[in-house]
């Protein structure tokens, strides 16, 4: 049997987790839910929800992937055969992550070409839709690919094929190593830059200055949970299979806390950034921050763009805006792919070059839906579902099942073996009773949320389509994938089980 | 910047960078593992 790649360094695996925990969510998304609920006072929520999930989850997925060393299929597979098609639910719910997630870093790469001419214009909204876009109607008019956007999904899709062909230790760990301080210096230098203009502080000040009454309301702690659980890149395998290639003495707990804390304080500068600029921008054309700021992708690709647009030193500011952005998606991205791609090689024993150059073969002919004119809304159909019902219950099922019915136990010994930070009764008794409360509250009042109000108003055969459709489709594909991979797991793997 | 806001934001940075840089520390320290 082949031995098992590991990471060169600790500080190989640390950068890897953290790029991949550091995605665009931490730029675009953070910000908004931060200023949206409550400014300063959600993030006492938010450390809160970071100390009681982020942190004992992140612990427990080092801990499966270290202790068992395989894909997430496999490691499930190996704690209980009855239970393999939650390791499957929880890859397929990267691999669909993949294929749009891919998409979004593509348009993060054309936007840093864009950038050294600022070739977005100055109606940034009129650009981005229309002449970069070519958006549809919407939906379910599917129009045609739009070939600038698929260019740029095929380099995407050809660099991540580059980085997981070289392997872990060559690809993704140099990429780590490579990328992650550059991205740390490259937000650290537009920050300096941002926080001296005029009007920074205006921005800041909505940012942070607390609404106190805010921690009393319920949504508050929904959204800072929310936000916790999917940042940290959990509860879909990522963790679990990053740590598989860690040696047989690691320290997982301190490992897991110098991911989490990274990947917060990340959002905090990204927050720092946003804002500045954003306060700067409302500053010069005598706006509110409500007016020049928005939300998601409409953050990132509109009104940073327009902002900038104003700034002086614009251009360097463009450029390495959009280069952060990109590095974060793509060290993302990897870890996505890589989750599927390791599964391919533990699973059916295919070598790591094989299953890398044939799934993003499949990835990037997937991944052509997304570039095409209705690609965006199609994306945030797909999104909204895949985080609202795909990760949650991906996370339920695996807490659940880990907490109440495996030896939790036996994961507290293995990581207590040999970490800085003992895990205890705190973390026992957030796996086992504190996560289980929330995560289902949260499936149970996301579904409750789509049966009263369809989600941004689609056509129901949209959403049926693109979100219920897909959810639907991995649960049932994992469960099938289960009982088809038994018979013949049964005939090959049953010595190395037992 | 209001004071409010002010502190928010350097308690923000404190728990998150200064508790990495201690949890770095730390491995550094025990760098076998």
């Amino acid at each position: 049997m082949a031995t098992r790649e590991n990471w060169g360094s600790r500080t190989g695996f640390v950068l890897a987790a953290i790029g991949s925990a550091i995605g665009l969510g931490n730029i675009w998304r953070f910000p908004y839910i931060t200023y949206d609920n409550g400014g300063g006072a959600f993030l006492i929520p938010y450390f809160v929800a970071l100390f009681t999930a982020g942190i004992p989850i992140i612990i427990l997925e080092m801990a499966i992937g270290h202790r068992y060393k395989t894909s997430p299929v496999m490691a499930f597979m190996k704690m209980s055969k009855r239970v393999t098609w939650i390791g499957w639910f929880q890859v397929l719910v990267a691999f669909v992550i993949a294929m749009y997630y891919t998409v979004i870093v593509a348009w993060s790469l054309k936007f840093f070409t864009l950038a050294f001419t600022q070739g977005w214009g100055t109606n940034t909204k009129e650009f981005f839709y229309n002449d970069f876009l070519h958006t549809s109607a919407g939906p379910l008019s599917f129009g045609g690919v739009v070939p600038g956007l698929a260019i740029f999904a095929f380099i995407a899709w050809f660099l991540i094929w580059l980085t997981l062909f070289c392997g872990v230790k060559k690809g993704i760990e140099l990429i780590a190593k490579i990328f992650m301080p550059i991205l740390f210096v490259a937000i650290i230098v537009i920050l300096i830059k941002v926080v001296t203009l005029e009007g920074a502080g205006y921005g800041l000040d909505w940012l942070f200055k607390p609404r106190l009454d805010s921690i009393f309301n319920f949504s508050t702690w929904l959204a800072a949970y929310g936000q916790i659980f999917f940042s940290l890149s959990i509860c879909y395998g990522i963790m679990i299979a990053y740590s598989s290639y860690l040696p047989e003495k690691s320290d997982i707990t301190n490992n897991a806390i110098i991911t989490a804390l990274m990947n917060c304080g990340f959002s905090i500068l990204s927050a720092i950034l946003i804002f500045s600029v954003l306060g700067y921008a409302a500053t010069q054309s005598g706006k509110t921050i409500q007016d020049v700021a928005g939300a998601g992708i409409g953050l990132a690709f509109v009104s940073i763009p327009l902002a900038i647009n104003q700034m002086p030193f614009s251009k360097l500011v463009g450029v390495i805006f959009f280069f952060a952005l990109f590095v974060a998606g793509f060290t993302s991205i990897i870890s996505l792919v890589e989750v599927c791609c390791s599964t391919l090689i533990d699973k059916y024993k295919i070598n790591r070059k094989k299953a890398v150059t044939i799934f993003c073969l499949i990835g990037f002919a997937v991944s052509f839906v997304f570039t095409s004119q209705a690609g965006i809304f199609i994306l945030d159909i797909v999104d909204h579902f895949i985080n609202a019902f795909g990760i949650v219950v991906g996370g339920v099922l695996e807490i659940i099942f880990i907490s109440w019915f495996f030896k939790l136990d036996s994961f507290k010994q293995h990581i207590n073996k040999d970490s800085d930070f003992s895990v205890g009764h705190i973390w026992v008794f957030c796996l086992k009773y504190l996560m289980p409360v929330i995560l289902l509250y949260m499936a149970v009042g996301n579904l409750v949320q789509e049966i009263r109000v369809p989600y941004e108003n689609y056509a129901q055969a949209a959403l049926m389509t693109y979100g219920w459709g897909v959810v639907v489709v991995v649960l049932i594909l994992s469960v099938y994938l289960q009982l088809s991979g038994n018979k013949k797991l049964n005939k090959n793997e049953n010595k190395e089980i037992l | 910047m209001s004071t409010p806001a002010i502190i928010f934001m350097i308690v923000a940075l404190v728990v998150t960078w200064g508790g990495a840089a201690l949890c770095i520390s730390i491995a550094i320290k025990n760098k076998s593992k």
